[in-house]
């Protein structure tokens, strides 16, 4: 069963001293130019409804300015709401008191910043044990996570450097080591690979992978990045101007668009690779007897070439090898088209 | 009294209510002084018995022990070999000279100084960056205190405690404490935002916030603040010497009153070459501090 770990519902977001006052007419339907130039208030966030599922990656994208570094802070409430809820496992996090708001820090979320934010002045080992430290855990144990984790983000040797001796990969290594080292069950990463240069920040999303198989957090991922919401996003949230426009699983958003906002982010995606077989294929039909088959998990891309060797449709089996559906070039050039 | 004469003579008040008003508040700070004095003079007597203690222990500790010891905390404090034989020759020749005792005077005092005025200001400036408020407050009475001549704060100190080495100390103290404030402020308010963000991020509270990211961050800017202070306490050290404060002030002093140029030279040098010490050991410590606290990005 499917269970939802982060409910957020109706959580709006204005900047401004009296931001309050002006929740009514946000309400009623005012754009966040209108609030800007009637009373100089931002609106941060308008009517945000999402759910998180539990052990699931969630990504938030958007252009800068859409509100999406804003939303991810309101899961920790580094930034308060000025008015909705956020409920983590049925337990709102609006509502918490100042000690509870530390103890929920301390112990349910990791955070990884765009700019790594690491502590400059303390070794790697010091910063991956700060979570620890600030809940008062024992030396020797510290220690013992600390290392385990900086093995783990593959930076053994490193651990008495400091931070400005490591290059901007290794460095988020150690953010998310320092974020992972408390053992939260969700893991708040803002822009976390958008600093870094482009074969470095592949890597660190199939090390990410990679790392999720096993600890099977529950993640929010921020980013401006298409190809890397497709790639980590189980599902994919798109925000514009504070709103969410869209929330959907890859598949949704590349063949349903929701406005053309989300079409004009999706326009240049390569679809072959990010769709699979089962979005594509005709499900009415009869095997044939052709050897050549396709799986259904499998993306466009990798079965382009025994598609079109074929002649005729293809079969499509799923992974217990039983026929499900037929596939035909037809079908492949219908969704490269558009 | 026509017009034009009003534009020229200012509106003044009388000459008589002005005698009135200066003689009022005179006279009620004696009454003050003469009450109290007595109590706010005990306030300050442990600091007299440290600041006795320290002189005697520097003047009375055979004079190579405290060359040794001096030249120690130089070479740690600046892991420069040059520094630390120029500080054995500085020492040296102001020995030679004549100076060694009023030199120890100078420098118990300094040190003194010092340490009120860090153990003073350092909280004062972790307050002031805590809020805007208390920076609006703090910041003018600062800026009295380092352009307020020092005669004039002088008066009422003498008048309260008398001629000795504590009103010396306080005088000191007032006029070598704003910058290590001013610089604790600043280097907790430079703290990196997203740093901070980050321990916020961990579960930090205010305490442990300001004992493990902002303060040890602000560190090299709070040295430059020490470094500052020690710089202005060794620059009244002749104004000290004037209500009494033993040291190479007193020298200075009587060269000038009585036209002693080499006296005057010598005892300055020795003021100058204790000042150089200070200031370069204090600084490379500071910038050995600064290694690795400049931002997180190569």
């Amino acid at each position: 069963m499917i269970s939802t770990k982060i409910k957020i519902s109706n959580l709006y977001k204005i900047f401004g001293s009296n931001s309050k006052k002006y929740i009514p007419e946000v309400r009623d339907g005012m754009s966040k130019d209108e609030l800007l130039s009637k009373y100089n208030h931002v609106l941060g966030l308008d009517n945000i409804n999402l759910k998180v599922e539990d052990q699931s990656i969630q990504v938030v994208m958007g252009l800068s300015g859409s509100g999406k570094s804003t939303l991810i802070r309101h899961i920790n409430r580094l930034i308060e709401p000025t008015e909705g809820s956020v409920l983590v496992d049925d337990q709102d996090i609006t509502k918490l008191n100042k000690s509870e708001l530390l103890e929920f820090r301390r112990n349910r979320t990791g955070m990884v910043f765009q700019r790594f934010a690491l502590f400059p002045h303390q070794n790697i080992i010091d910063n991956v044990k700060f979570g620890l430290s600030i809940k008062n855990i024992e030396k020797a144990e510290s220690n013992d996570k600390a290392m385990f984790w900086i093995d783990k983000v593959g930076l053994n040797g490193f651990e008495y450097k400091f931070p400005n001796q490591l290059s901007g990969g290794m460095q988020q290594r150690v953010g998310l080591a320092r974020a992972l080292a408390t053992d939260p069950d969700i893991l708040l990463m803002d822009e976390a690979f958008s600093a870094l240069d482009p074969l470095i920040r592949t890597d660190m999303q199939d090390q990410l992978l990679e790392l999720q198989k096993n600890l099977k957090k529950t993640i929010m991922f921020i980013t401006h990045d298409l190809d890397e919401a497709l790639k980590l996003g189980d599902r994919i949230s798109i925000l514009n101007g504070g709103k969410l426009v869209q929330d959907g699983s890859a598949e949704d958003i590349l063949l349903n668009p929701a406005d053309d906002y989300v079409k004009n982010f999706v326009k240049d995606v390569n679809r072959a690779k990010v769709l699979k077989i089962k979005s594509i294929m005709n499900i009415s039909g009869v095997q044939n007897n052709s050897d050549s088959f396709v799986k259904v998990d499998d993306n466009i891309e990798s079965c382009l070439p025994k598609i079109l060797e074929s002649e005729n449709d293809l079969n499509v089996f799923d992974d217990n090898n039983k026929f499900v559906g037929l596939i035909s070039r037809n079908n492949v050039a219908n969704i490269l088209k558009n | 009294m026509n017009l034009s004469e009003l534009l020229i003579t200012f509106p003044e008040m009388s000459k008589e209510s002005l005698r009135m008003f200066r003689k009022s508040v005179d006279g009620a700070y004696r009454n003050f002084s003469r009450e109290y004095g007595d109590a706010i003079e005990a306030v300050f007597d442990p600091v007299l018995y440290f600041l006795v203690w320290f002189e005697k222990l520097l003047q009375s500790s055979p004079w190579p022990i405290v060359i040794l010891v001096i030249l120690i905390l130089v070479y740690l404090g600046s892991r420069s070999i040059y520094l630390t034989i120029g500080s054995l020759f500085a020492l040296l020749l102001i020995g030679y000279f004549g100076m060694w005792e009023d030199t120890m005077s100078t420098v118990s005092i300094i040190g003194v100084c010092t340490f009120m005025s860090i153990g003073l200001g350092i909280p004062i400036g972790i307050a002031m960056s805590n809020s805007d408020r208390a920076r609006a407050t703090i910041t003018p009475i600062l800026d009295v205190m380092q352009t307020m001549p020092s005669f004039v704060y002088l008066i009422p100190v003498v008048m309260l405690l008398g001629i000795g080495k504590i009103p010396g100390l306080l005088a000191v103290i007032i006029y070598a404490i704003p910058p290590i404030i001013r610089l604790t402020d600043l280097g907790i308010r430079e703290v990196d935002k997203e740093v901070l963000e980050a321990a916020d991020a961990f579960g930090a509270n205010k305490r442990q916030k300001l004992f493990r990211v902002q303060l040890p961050l602000a560190l090299p800017t709070i040295f430059a603040g020490i470094n500052q202070t020690i710089m202005m306490a060794l620059a009244m050290v002749v104004i000290a010497s004037m209500i009494g404060v033993k040291g190479l002030g007193q020298p200075v002093l009587k060269a000038i009153t009585n036209q002693y140029f080499t006296m005057g030279l010598l005892n300055g040098l020795a003021i100058v070459a204790l000042a150089i010490i200070f200031d370069r050991v204090s600084q490379s410590f500071g910038k050995r501090l600064q290694q690795h606290r400049s931002g997180s990005r190569d």
